[in-house]
């Protein structure tokens, strides 16, 4: 018998942690796009979706009914198999780095008999994310990387030449922004001398600056643009330019697999704000917190995950609050920015965090 | 157990992946078949304790090298009705290099196997970040330094290759389609007052 509890128990207590991890970032994503409505409402001096549920608070779910009910319509000369394949990609490589998030502090608790990570004499450690693994920041960036894969190939199966040009802009694009966002990276990772994002974390809990956004301030502008261009939001949503590409590469994408390309949108936003939180702003740490709960209780977890959400909510607000601001980019200022503004700024900011660490360690 | 059996997966995959990408004749489901082989490849990294191995795997090949290639392959828009003109001398070539390639292996797997078995190193610094870095930086600076002037070359030389037409080209094209556009408005607008 407690054999048995010993086995399943921690298995169940990570299958928990799984499914409320997930749940969790979908919900917050469903409301993302509420949000957005709302806000981009209120930009352009309209109500926004105010019919489902009390002030709106429904739609999330009337728009996925509709989706699901929607007809869905298969171009007759379009590649089937890569077809169907692309909004499965562009999901599940969104998916993929939540498994990797760090939500909050661990919590130490005395051994109950069933916490699956053991810290020896008793004492639990119940870790605050799914997967900690060394190479956090590499695993983020590279399953973002291949979720490129997904808008490609949809551009390329359609059969259509809006979505073809659109599969074609998005790569160009991202490969190009993609490694202005890994050179800005890059200070980080000096400064912190980690790629584990919990890691980074108590680098900046432990630093002499604070948060890495002050020694790193370049370093943060230059990836806040790049994770916009990354996430084909507004100044950079090329790809769907609905002016020019009538809906850039999911022109031919109805229903739920049209609902899967935008989930996947979503996601990846809140990837990115979860990337500059951790990585600039201190993920879940709040200053001073530490003096009114002892660190490692429930309190001060429950505390620093409100933190970590706000962090989030805050970027995924300015990302609203762009999009109602700013026009689009012509697509060869784009690249010209890219590959003749931004790449050099990364590059400069990575010698100059070079050299504060030398001399911070001399 | 566990690890044979994802070990079994996965090179499953990898291989059939493989397969699939050697006999598709269009070419982008063979550029789909290759991102598959580097993913489960990674995920064998994975298996054996090398995450940053497997973490670089899918950020270059995967998600740098063949976005540029699939970007390629759909720029030209490759017909793939059109018969491809395979090289029939290359057949006896290939089977001759892949019979190396197999006595090669089992030679390695023979030598393995011969040879005394050595303690297995169970410390779980091995495989992370730090441990690479500081051997990439002070036991082997020298290759790290040759790999990349190595790059630097190539980049240089790619540069060098592209460039080879002259460069006022592309102005001169843009120039003339400005030209030709302001015409055509001339045009358009003598037209319109006839």
């Amino acid at each position: 018998m407690e054999a048995i509890v010993k086995t399943i128990f921690p298995v169940a207590v990570i299958s928990v942690g799984i499914f409320l991890a997930f749940q969790g970032v979908l919900m917050i994503v469903a409301y993302t796009v509420l949000a957005e409505r709302k806000v981009l409402g209120w930009i352009q001096g309209r109500i926004g979706p105010n019919r489902v549920g009390w002030w709106g608070v429904l739609q999330p779910f009337a728009d996925l009914f509709k989706f699901i009910f929607k007809e869905d319509i298969v171009p007759d000369k379009s590649t089937k198999f890569v077809y169907y394949l692309a909004p499965i990609v562009a999901l599940t490589c969104a998916l993929l780095p939540i498994v990797v998030y760090p939500f909050g502090p661990a919590i130490t608790t005395i051994d109950w008999g069933f916490l699956p990570y053991n810290l020896g004499d008793n004492i639990r450690q119940l870790p605050m994310t799914i997967a900690q693994i060394d190479v956090g920041v590499l695993f983020v960036l590279g399953i973002t990387s291949v979720g490129v894969y997904g808008i490609a190939l949809a551009g390329w199966s359609s059969n259509n030449k809006y979505s073809l040009m659109g599969g074609l802009r998005s790569s160009a694009q991202l490969i190009s922004y993609e490694l202005a966002m890994g050179a800005s990276v890059i200070g980080v990772v000096m400064l912190a001398g980690t790629l584990d994002l919990n890691g980074i974390i108590f680098a900046q809990i432990n630093s002499p600056f604070g948060w890495f956004i002050i020694p790193q301030f370049i370093g943060f502008v230059v990836f806040l643009i790049a994770a916009f261009a990354e996430t084909n939001r507004v100044p950079f949503d090329l790809p769907e330019a609905e002016t020019e590409l009538v809906a850039g590469f999911h022109t031919e994408y109805s229903a739920l697999k049209f609902a899967l390309f935008f989930m996947a949108e979503y996601v990846n936003m809140f990837t990115v704000s979860v990337m500059v939180t951790v990585l600039f702003l201190g993920g879940w740490y709040i200053p001073g917190l530490s003096y009114i709960f002892e660190v490692g209780s429930i309190p001060y977890a429950l505390f620093s995950h409100i933190g970590f959400i706000g962090k989030i909510c805050a970027f995924l607000f300015f990302y609203i609050w762009i999009r109602g601001t700013l026009p689009r980019f012509r697509f060869d200022q784009l690249m010209n920015f890219g590959w003749k503004f931004l790449l050099p700024l990364a590059l400069a900011n990575v010698i100059f965090t070079i050299l504060i660490v030398y001399f911070l360690n001399r | 157990m566990v690890t044979t059996a994802l070990f079994f997966i996965f090179a499953g995959l990898a291989i059939a992946c493989a397969i699939s990408l050697v006999y598709h004749k269009n070419p982008l489901y063979s550029a789909i078949s290759l991102v598959g082989v580097f993913i489960a490849l990674s995920c064998i990294y994975v298996t054996l304790a090398a995450p940053f191995i497997a973490a670089v795997q899918i950020l270059i090949y995967a998600g740098a090298i063949m976005v540029l290639v699939v970007f390629v392959i759909m720029l030209l828009n490759l017909d793939d009705d059109k018969p491809l003109n395979r090289l029939r001398y290359l057949y006896a070539v290939g089977a001759g290099l892949g019979l190396i390639l197999l006595a090669q292996t089992f030679f390695v797997f023979y030598a393995v196997m011969r040879s005394p078995k050595q303690a297995v190193n169970t410390d779980e610094t091995v495989g992370k970040t730090l441990n690479i870095g500081s051997a990439m930086y002070t036991e082997y600076l020298l290759p790290v330094e040759i790999v990349g002037i190595l790059l630097l070359m190539a980049i240089i030389g790619g540069v060098i290759l592209a460039r080879r037409f002259e460069p006022t080209k592309l102005e001169l094209v843009v120039n003339n389609e400005l030209e030709r556009r302001n015409e055509q408005e001339i045009e358009d607008e003598y037209r319109i007052r006839l």
